[in-house]
């Protein structure tokens, strides 16, 4: 799960970790009210989205008076944000955060995510900051310092007086930069984190340390321990068919193609969605019923699809393995004439009582397309939407 | 022969009392020599009863002693699955099958890191995998046992029903397969592709290898440069998610493609240089790995 940066930052506060002074508006007044209660000559306008790049895209400004505030908010808030992490419509802005402006002496980057390959906490710095990290990685990989951590100890003092030593944090700030990695990887671990981003991390002309920015995502599975992450969860940022399907317990994913597919397994559902691009179409979603698929759960995984306007066909692959196929069978007859289908819709199964499941189809008098295998499946339904234009 | 459980194998299911326990325990005691194989059960208030004749004990320790059993299968809810793994791993069992999905990251990086302290010689499959069978004598998991046929090819993949897609193709072409082997979806697990392709490696009984992987992570990448160095036997390969895009997550934690690693394109290459045969094509995986023999 994605949390705003204002949301972040409330999160460091209780953590003891230094962020400027600032407060979350959703309206132009509230911004001004904002600025005015940080007080101070300069101010910074943000845009709250769950993407990165919003400084790029024209979604942070910085602003010299209370006039200019105004100015920015309004021109902020209501946009439609367009960054690298944004879909090419962009991101509509429906909060900002006000802040107040800070001097920057210099700019470090701190990040932590799981290392995969030793599954321990790796706690990255770098002396670029306000940089895109995976560019640093790729250019300058000795720019990079990294520290992987046993959880049981936690990150030591020494380990964080290293890292920061190693990016160049000035002696005066030393013991307060690693002050904030520890307490940084305190908070990691505690909030059931999986990604903490701190870029940049700042050096101000008063020798402080602070974290200008911060961007942090969660374990999905840990949210029900995670009360106060929880809470700030913002469903306006996210696709609203995937919340759908998450009541219905669906794993569903929009992409950019116009064949639906629904599929029983996250990696047969991936391996369907690359053989309808292998076979010249893009696939529409992601969609993953799971393994106790039922009429109910199938009929909702098809109003989904058909809820997309690009929507020209449908591809079932079901492998029927514990699930039986005459039941997928029967929910797809179901679900196909409660949602009065208009798209073609070809049917793979595969496994546990197939020649039931396929008999079901055959005799339901849908015009559902057999086929045999998954190289068939998405012949079959490729053709029919060339067909169909 | 077989890699990992065979027909004599003992198995004690940790969460047998639950739905999804008691289900799948039914199907795997009737598979092969299952009836035989599933000595015991493990629930801490439920000492003294049985589950269809399954006799059940309050801690694995326990249940290890009394039965004898060297391999657990863990099917406890995703916030206790960690400490059950734990436990199993602390009396010692052999082989920890946690077929458990949604475990929080942390918790499986905290039980990883106690494993490596006390040097532990349990192999840990999972979590979030379908299990292990080895068709005809023995399937711990959540498998159709019956698509599966005795062979000589060995199947490992990160996903489930991707799994039984690839041994239903072998299976059609008369392929039968030594093991099955699922090691789950998850970024923080046990045994990965390049353990798995060791006990393939050296397994008499095993003449080739379907390995799968999907997007995420660079587990495919490491096996494939062993195998380069070190495979006597054809391995042909498949991964999943060419089409994911990068920064979602493909309905498995461990699948995503982040700040630009762990791409199926990326992955694809680097097996095709270590000399393992890819598809593009998932329908295709058998017939692959028929054209290696």
């Amino acid at each position: 799960m994605k949390i705003h940066e204002h949301q972040a930052k409330q999160i460091l506060r209780e953590f003891n970790i230094p962020v400027p002074k600032g407060q979350e508006c959703f309206a132009i007044d509230e911004a001004v009210n904002a600025a005015e209660d940080i007080g101070g000559k300069i101010w910074v306008v943000k845009a709250q989205i769950h993407a990165g790049g919003r400084g790029k895209g024209g979604g942070v400004k910085v602003a010299n008076s209370i006039s200019e505030v105004k100015e920015f908010a309004s021109q902020i808030l209501g946009m439609q944000l367009i960054t690298h992490q944004t879909s090419a419509d962009g991101q509509k802005v429906r909060r900002l955060l006000v802040e107040e402006g800070v001097e920057i002496e210099k700019e470090y980057y701190l990040g932590l995510v799981v290392d995969r390959a030793s599954q321990k906490v790796c706690v990255m710095a770098s002396s670029e900051g306000g940089m895109e990290i995976e560019k640093v990685a790729e250019e300058t990989p000795e720019k990079i310092h990294k520290v992987l951590v046993n959880p049981e100890g936690g990150l030591s003092h020494e380990d964080s007086l290293m890292l920061a030593e190693n990016i160049g944090i000035p002696r005066l700030a030393l013991e307060s930069a690693a002050n904030v990695l520890q307490q940084l990887y305190k908070c990691y671990w505690e909030t059931d984190a999986t990604l903490v981003e701190i870029n940049p991390l700042v050096l101000t002309k008063d020798d402080k340390i602070i974290a200008l920015d911060a961007k942090m995502n969660f374990d999905d599975n840990a949210l029900s321990r995670q009360s106060m992450v929880n809470s700030m969860r913002d469903f306006s940022e996210e696709d609203e068919a995937e919340i759908e399907a998450s009541k219905h317990d669906l794993s569903y994913i929009s992409l950019e193609g116009n064949i639906g597919c629904m599929v029983n397994g996250a990696g047969l559902a991936m391996a369907t969605m690359d053989t309808i691009k292998l076979f010249g179409a893009e696939p529409a979603n992601f969609l993953d019923v799971g393994g106790g698929a039922t009429a109910e759960k199938v009929t909702e995984a098809f109003k989904l699809m058909l809820q997309n306007p690009r929507l020209k066909a449908i591809l079932v692959n079901i492998f029927g393995g514990i699930m039986q196929c005459d039941v997928i069978a029967e929910g797809v007859v179901t679900a196909a004439r409660q949602v009065e289908l208009d798209v073609p819709l070809v049917v793979r199964m595969k496994g546990t009582n197939e020649e039931v499941g396929k008999q079901i189809l055959a005799n339901s008098g849908l015009p559902i397309i057999s086929a045999n295998n998954m190289s068939d499946a998405a012949q079959k339904v490729v053709d029919a939407i060339k067909g169909a234009a | 022969m077989a890699i990992l459980i065979d027909k004599n194998t003992r198995v004690m299911t940790q969460g047998i009392t639950g739905k999804t326990g008691q289900f799948h325990t039914r199907l795997s005691r009737s598979y092969g020599n299952g009836s035989a194989g599933y000595v015991a059960g493990v629930h801490p208030k439920k000492a003294g009863q049985d589950f269809e004749g399954i006799p059940i004990f309050s801690t694995v320790a326990e249940a290890k002693e009394k039965t004898n059993a060297n391999v657990s299968v863990i099917y406890v809810p995703p916030f206790g699955a960690a400490a059950a793994i734990w436990e199993a791993v602390v009396a010692g069992v052999e082989l920890v099958i946690c077929i458990t999905e949604g475990i929080p990251v942390r918790d499986m990086v905290e039980v990883r890191q106690k494993m490596n302290d006390i040097k532990s010689k349990t192999l840990l499959l999972g979590p979030n995998c379908p299990g292990v069978i080895t068709p005809e004598e023995l399937k711990i998991g959540i498998m159709p046992g019956h698509i599966h046929k005795k062979g000589a090819i060995g199947v490992v993949s990160r996903s489930g029903t991707l799994t039984y897609e690839a041994v239903g193709q072998l299976t059609e072409l008369g392929l039968g397969q030594s093991t099955a082997v699922g090691i789950g979806g998850d970024p923080v697990n046990g045994l990965k592709h390049i353990d798995i392709l060791k006990l393939f490696n050296e397994d008499p009984k095993t003449d080739a290898v379907v390995m799968i992987g999907e997007i995420g992570g660079s587990d495919e990448e490491v096996a494939a440069e062993w195998a380069k160095e070190n495979m006597v036997k054809p391995v042909i390969g498949f991964i999943a998610g060419v089409t994911a895009p990068p920064g979602k997550r493909m309905g498995h934690a461990g699948a995503i493609i982040a700040g630009g690693k762990g791409t199926a394109e990326e992955k694809l290459s680097v097996m095709e240089a270590c000399n393992i045969k890819t598809t593009r094509n998932p329908a295709e995986m058998g017939k692959l790995l028929k054209s290696v023999l």
